[in-house]
């Protein structure tokens, strides 16, 4: 399984560079000059109103509550919600749709590291035609720099997912360690706890891209820059160093769980308290409640540890968007979905079903922030994320191939935790690798 | 004659290589029996109980009945579409197969070597290679995302193609067939009526491995398909374990290993069925008489 997957990513990455080489070629030639012509509100109301047909490539569970009001509402539109693969699986479907040029959907779910991608391989529309710019603050800053992409404004924030310390109150308590409030506190906390108990871990990491480039970005780190097709690549700034340092530190202990996240024994540790925090995006809450319900009352939310005793830094980790690939039919229609959803009434349905939002008014209303989580033993868990996502250390960008660049980090970093090579050398060999790539890919690499 | 296979298998007897092929029997039933007994766990006691041991409430039933009407039954569909792969791809599969293997083994006709080498050429290239430009190709006829992506490509089967070619030479004495013809039938009543007959083993063989392939299809349809409506199993329960991973997802580990539990039964069934011609099928053309 776990091969065969393995192979499956090698192909999709294969294939994915194909077509982005394709693309590059294509906006090299100079012939894709335009800024698109402006729509303005009043035509998407018409659009709306005259009813039509969209296809809608998305993931996010959901959107099948927002669809269905919003048909409600506009009861001659029809949405056809796809399930395309989530993540990298739907990528390729839909680089492999642009490519043969059909089948493409006119609305697709982007997450945030990704986007780069496909917005400077010109497959998607430009939405500051549809006059984005009256949206300036309503979504929380982090998201709303990450669909911006030189200029232009590739996707419309869903979700975010400013980061905090999950932990498990139980066996915190039960060992008596104090919840920690730096990395340095949290790497003290790992010995304690592992030495307490030689099966409890602080938490489970086998190498994950997303979770090093956000604590990366957390540290103040900015390894990737982009200007265009000039790209820079440096792992080795100040703030990898101090992620790599630290995480160092576990990593030579063996104080984190060799248990990949998201699979049935991350669900099982999580759940009877062999891993005993998690450092993750404010989305959550939803997935321990349907997947680890036997573990109800013994989670706590904290803010995310800090880099320096005393600062309020954060990050994000994961989050998407949602897009409007170039060659979908009714870009208009298409719009009025895509507002309806991240900036209109779509937004309190996706709350209400569990869904962490990306917009300051939700962000900010005292119906959001009063909440109390049962799971976390009545705790007003939104508090502590609300303050996180305004603390997001401004300036990140990720790497318009970090698709790519994402698949080959267990085959680089990865390493690291399976042999006695050091996470900053293989952070270097990630940087050569991904780079080697880029310039294949005809970016200026440097 | 007579006595010499017996006193040649009372020769080879040998306790190590039973006990090899004990090891062997362990280590391809383990996973089958994991899949049983994990099937009759709840999602939760999944999670904090020994893996080849049952625990908890015995719920296999209660299991099925989910898998099969979770997300308004779309596990129904799946099987279904499933079905018609295998129905229509491989049954195509093993008739052009039939059709051509014996064509090539008891006609000739110019070219006929182009045709031998081109077959055993193809037979070398993996599906998994060609997936990307056929999935190029039918973008252009229009045809990804249909249900024809899937079963199209899966009615060309090189290796059948080459089984049948070396069956029907071993199996239709060509006596036979001069017989049928001095009796006054024609091309199409001769093939049918004295050779299929005759090539019955090799068919069900080729027919049982077509199947298999067209059942456990998994990255044609991966590329083809978006429309979960027309998945197979195979991207269906994919689908289903991928839904663990999403901010917000329902983790459905139990459903997931019910699923693939029924969609094995099916296959289970066809080799305990057949497998008499599977052997028969397998090692015709193996031994020249």
């Amino acid at each position: 399984m776990f091969t065969n997957r393995r192979a499956f990513l090698r192909a999709a990455a294969a294939l994915t560079a194909v077509v982005t080489t394709a693309a590059l070629a294509a906006c090299g030639s100079g012939d894709d000059g335009e800024t698109g012509t402006p729509v303005s509100a009043d035509q998407v109301q018409a659009a709306l109103d005259a009813g039509g047909s969209i296809t809608v490539w998305a993931w996010e569970p959901t959107l099948k509550q927002v669809v269905t009001a919003f048909e409600a509402k506009y009861p001659k539109v029809k949405v056809n919600l796809v399930n395309a693969g989530t993540g990298n699986d739907q990528y390729t479907a839909l680089q492999n749709a642009v490519a043969a040029g059909s089948g493409v959907p006119d609305v697709a779910q982007i997450e945030y590291y990704a986007l780069p991608q496909f917005a400077l391989g010109k497959s998607l529309t430009d939405l500051t035609a549809f006059g984005t710019g009256e949206l300036d603050g309503t979504f929380t800053p982090g998201p709303w720099s990450s669909v911006k992409s030189g200029g232009g404004v590739y996707g419309l924030p869903m979700d975010s997912g400013p980061m905090a310390l999950f932990y498990n109150k139980d066996v915190f308590d039960k060992h008596q360690i104090a919840v920690p409030t730096t990395w340095d506190e949290y790497v003290a906390a790992a010995k304690k706890l592992h030495a307490a108990d030689p099966k409890a871990y602080i938490t489970n990491d086998t190498g994950d891209a997303g979770f090093t480039t956000s604590l990366i970005w957390q540290a103040g780190g900015k390894p990737f820059s982009v200007d265009g097709t000039n790209v820079k690549i440096n792992l080795g700034d100040e703030g990898s160093s101090k992620f790599a340092s630290t995480w160092q530190q576990l990593l030579d202990g063996k104080l984190v769980a060799p248990v990949g996240s998201w699979s049935d024994g991350w669900y099982k540790g999580l759940g009877d308290g062999t891993i005993a925090t998690l450092v993750i995006g404010a989305w959550m809450p939803a997935n321990l409640e349907s997947g680890v319900p036997a573990a109800k009352g013994k989670w706590r939310v904290a803010p995310m540890p800090q880099w320096t005793a005393g600062a309020n830094a954060a990050a994000e980790n994961g989050g998407s968007s949602l897009a409007i690939p170039k060659a979908g039919a009714n870009n208009a229609l298409a719009y009025g979905f895509l507002k309806y959803a991240t900036a209109g009434d779509g937004v309190k349905i996706r709350i209400d079903n569990g869904a962490f939002p990306a917009t300051n008014a939700e962000l900010k209303s005292d119906a959001f922030l009063n909440k109390e989580f049962p799971y976390f033993g009545g705790q007003k868990a939104n508090e502590i994320f609300a303050k996180s996502a305004a603390a997001v250390v401004p300036g990140w960008s990720y790497l318009p191939f970090q698709v790519y660049a994402n698949s080959i980090f267990n085959d680089t970093v990865g390493q690291a935790y399976v042999s006695d090579k050091k996470l900053a050398d293989t952070l270097k060999s990630w940087q050569d690798a991904s780079a080697k790539y880029g310039k294949e890919q005809g970016f200026t690499v440097g | 004659m007579t006595t010499t296979p017996a006193r040649r298998d009372r020769a080879r007897r040998s306790p190590l290589l039973t006990a090899l092929t004990a090891l062997m029997l362990i280590y391809s039933l383990v996973p089958l029996v994991w899949l049983f007994v994990n099937s009759t766990k709840t999602q939760a006691s999944l999670l904090d109980s020994f893996g080849l041991w049952f625990s908890g409430d015995f719920s296999l039933l209660t299991n099925i009945r989910d898998t099969l009407t979770y997300d308004d039954g779309v596990f129904v569909r799946w099987l279904g579409n499933t079905l018609l792969y295998v129905v229509i791809g491989a049954g195509g599969a093993t008739a052009l197969a039939t059709l051509g293997g014996y064509a090539l083994a008891k006609f000739d006709f110019p070219g006929k070597r182009g045709v031998f080498a081109t077959v055993i050429g193809a037979v070398a290239v993996p599906g998994t290679a060609l997936a990307v430009p056929t999935f190029l190709m039918f973008a252009k006829l229009g045809l990804t995302n249909t249900p024809w992506a899937v079963i199209i490509p899966s009615l060309i089967s090189p290796f059948g193609l080459y089984l049948m070619w070396t069956y029907a030479a071993q199996a239709i004495p060509g006596e036979l067939m001069e017989a049928a013809r001095v009796d006054g039938a024609g091309e199409l009543r001769t093939f049918l009526r004295v050779c299929v007959p005759l090539l019955a083993p090799g068919i069900v063989t080729v027919a049982l491995f077509t199947m298999v392939a067209t059942w456990n299809n998994y990255f044609l349809p991966l590329i083809m398909l978006k429309d979960p409506d027309w998945y197979p199993l195979t991207l269906g329960l994919n689908a289903w374990n991928d839904q663990a991973a999403t901010a917000g997802g329902e983790p459905i580990f139990h459903l997931v290993i019910t699923g693939s539990l029924l969609t094995i039964l099916p296959l289970l069934a066809a080799f305990l069925f057949l497998q008499r011609y599977w052997q028969s099928g397998l090692t015709a053309g193996g031994v020249k008489d």
